[in-house]
């Protein structure tokens, strides 16, 4: 069976891909497009990349939304470090059942009920708290993290659980504190683990529609907001272009990050040896 | 802190102090600092996640009214007692008479099913042709299939449209190839809610299918071949039934949210492809009925939360189970 790779395989993942990737490359094709329309070539050109730089909103919403993913991804890294390290290392404690089930459902509630809850919470605090006063940047970044840190504690927790326990007794008996354990020897072991979270947690606010247009108030545009009301008006290659940057960026980022780890997970095994 | 810092006290109760002082530290270091990491997430989730979907449930019982915000106070209906019972569910008897949000529950429901085992047909073959690629090559083909989701989404739905519309690419190729004679509606069609569902979610179905098969001991096969099993049925009575986990995983990851999807109907849909999430959406945004659209999120909720909890046990025994 491994001897032979079979024709079929072949072709599944040739579709596969092709499935995965001629839209996104259709799209980065057009962004060079001098016609407004899609299926007119009018030459090669940068002019939509040109008036890209001149939308004054969707700049303006881009800086909003770097700061939202930013501020988020680092605190549901801190939050989702916590609940990853209670839910491996403090096996047993009254409620537990409710807190993993809370820090899962984010996984698997649709984003509309999130946003809604979200916002119907912020609406009875402000009645009852007088906070939050209005609703913009801290309303869209306290409901993205929230929902960001399950991401977190699940790459966290899968990597706190593949631990060698053993180090962590060793330190304990040679006299290092528990907080010191956590910070000499978790926090290394478990760095790439909150790297990849933090941009885990960063991608998933850059990219959120449903719970930003929830939470968001007057003056609080994301970039995700300006997409979409856009698209709802038809293609604009204004868009093309900005996907196209979007794109390059996450693959550069991606591929860099891969190889890293790659090369980082090689060394571990050639350390072992 | 120390009793050296306090001369006057009596020697009994400096080693009190003493004993006192030794408490706290080992709290600090083992219980407290143990309760501080419980509590943090603990009580953020209690207070952005639960209380949330509570006050969503208290909602749903309430009814529409003209103020800020625009719905009937909870307080209004200890004072009448009898009038709140009629009250109570009147947002649910809504739903429920309404063919419409029936009719987009019923929808819904189709378009997951059925975009969950598209997903299927598409990813178990690309899952098991990357689980037996040279080993070399799995983490690349697993990274082209990931690169797509750290891409924005809206923009990969909106990919779609360019390609879907009347004047769009694709009928532009069928017209110019002579096997269509005019555009083809593609946008704005359950087809297109389909295909975006299917594209968005394929990778959530890959993955977790990707893990299962890339475990399986290969020695299994070997001596089902040994003793005479085509391969055919080798894959059916072996292969199968070992990736069973990865199947349920993948297949609630892509369920379960496009129950809910709002983009990709809103989006690429057309009037009749009516979804429950883009239901909630108008009921909110364009109605502004808040009672209606909790009790709409509620409904919502209890239709996930079957999967919900078959996903949470699958997890559990995936957690518990050794790894290799």
């Amino acid at each position: 069976m491994t001897g032979r790779r079979p024709f079929w395989l072949f072709t599944a993942l040739a579709f596969g891909y092709a499935f995965l990737y001629l839209p996104i490359v259709t799209l980065i094709v057009y962004s060079f497009n001098d016609s407004r329309l899609v299926t007119v070539w009018g030459g090669f050109s940068t002019r939509w990349y040109g008036e890209l730089l001149q939308n004054e909103q969707i700049l303006a919403a881009l800086w909003l939304s770097v700061r939202i993913a930013a501020v988020n991804a680092t605190l549901a890294v801190v939050l989702g470090t916590l609940a990853a390290l209670t839910l491996v290392r403090f096996a047993r404690f009254r409620t537990r059942m409710l807190f993993a089930g809370m820090v899962a459902a984010p996984l698997v509630m649709p984003e509309v009920i999130l946003g809604l809850s979200a916002l119907l919470m912020f609406v009875t605090l402000e009645q009852l708290v007088g906070w939050p006063a209005g609703r913009g940047m801290t309303t869209i970044t306290i409901a993205h993290i929230t929902f960001t840190t399950a991401f977190v504690a699940v790459v966290v927790q899968s990597r706190l659980s593949q631990l060698d326990g053993s180090l962590e007794e060793a330190a304990m008996d040679l006299g290092a504190r528990p907080w010191k354990v956590f910070l000499v020897i978790i926090l290394p072991i478990i760095s790439p683990a909150l790297i990849a979270g933090w941009l885990l947690g960063f991608t998933l606010s850059m990219d959120d529609l449903v719970i930003a247009s929830f939470v968001s108030g007057p003056g609080a545009t994301t970039l995700p907001m300006v997409i979409y009301s856009s698209v709802r008006m038809g293609v604009s290659p204004q868009v093309n272009a900005l996907a196209t940057i979007i794109v390059v960026v996450v693959s550069t980022g991606v591929v860099i990050a891969g190889w890293l780890l790659h090369r980082q997970g090689r060394r571990g095994q050639s350390r072992a040896r | 802190m120390s009793a050296a810092r306090e001369p006057v006290l009596a020697p009994g109760r400096a080693s009190l102090r003493r004993r006192i002082d030794h408490g706290v530290k080992s709290l600090a270091q083992g219980r407290l600092g143990r309760a501080l990491v419980i509590a943090l997430p603990y009580a953020w989730l209690l207070l952005f996640l639960l209380l949330p979907i509570l006050i969503v449930l208290k909602i749903s019982f309430s009814e529409m009214a003209l103020a800020s915000p625009p719905y009937t106070p909870m307080l209004q209906w200890a004072e009448q007692r009898t009038l709140s019972l009629s009250l109570h569910l009147g947002n649910y008897a809504f739903l429920w008479e309404d063919p419409l949000y029936v009719a987009a529950y019923l929808n819904s429901l189709k378009v997951a099913a059925v975009s969950t085992v598209l997903c299927l047909l598409i990813g178990y073959p690309m899952a098991y042709a990357i689980a037996r690629a040279p080993s070399g090559w799995r983490i690349v083909l697993l990274m082209l299939v990931i690169l797509p989701f750290w891409t924005s989404f809206l923009i990969r739905v909106y990919a779609w449209i360019g390609l879907l519309q009347g004047n769009g690419l694709i009928n532009h190729l069928l017209l110019s190839l002579g096997l269509i004679d005019q555009p083809l509606v593609l946008l704005h069609s359950n087809f297109a809610v389909y295909l975006g569902i299917v594209y968005s979610y394929l990778p959530f179905m890959i993955l977790p299918l990707y893990a299962t098969l890339v475990r399986m001991d290969l020695t299994l096969l070997e001596a089902a071949a040994d003793l005479g099993s085509p391969p055919w049925k080798s894959f059916l009575t072996v292969t199968l039934p070992l990736s069973l986990p990865g199947v349920v995983a993948g297949s609630l990851l892509v369920f379960i949210p496009a129950v809910g999807e709002f983009v990709i109907p809103d989006l690429l849909g057309g009037p009749d492809s009516l979804m429950i999430g883009k239901v909630l959406w108008t009921e909110f945004f364009s109605n502004r009925d808040w009672p209606v659209a909790s009790a709409v999120a509620v409904a919502m909720l209890l239709i996930i939360l079957v999967p919900l909890l078959l996903f949470q046990r699958v997890e559990e025994r995936e957690a518990t189970e050794p790894t290799r």
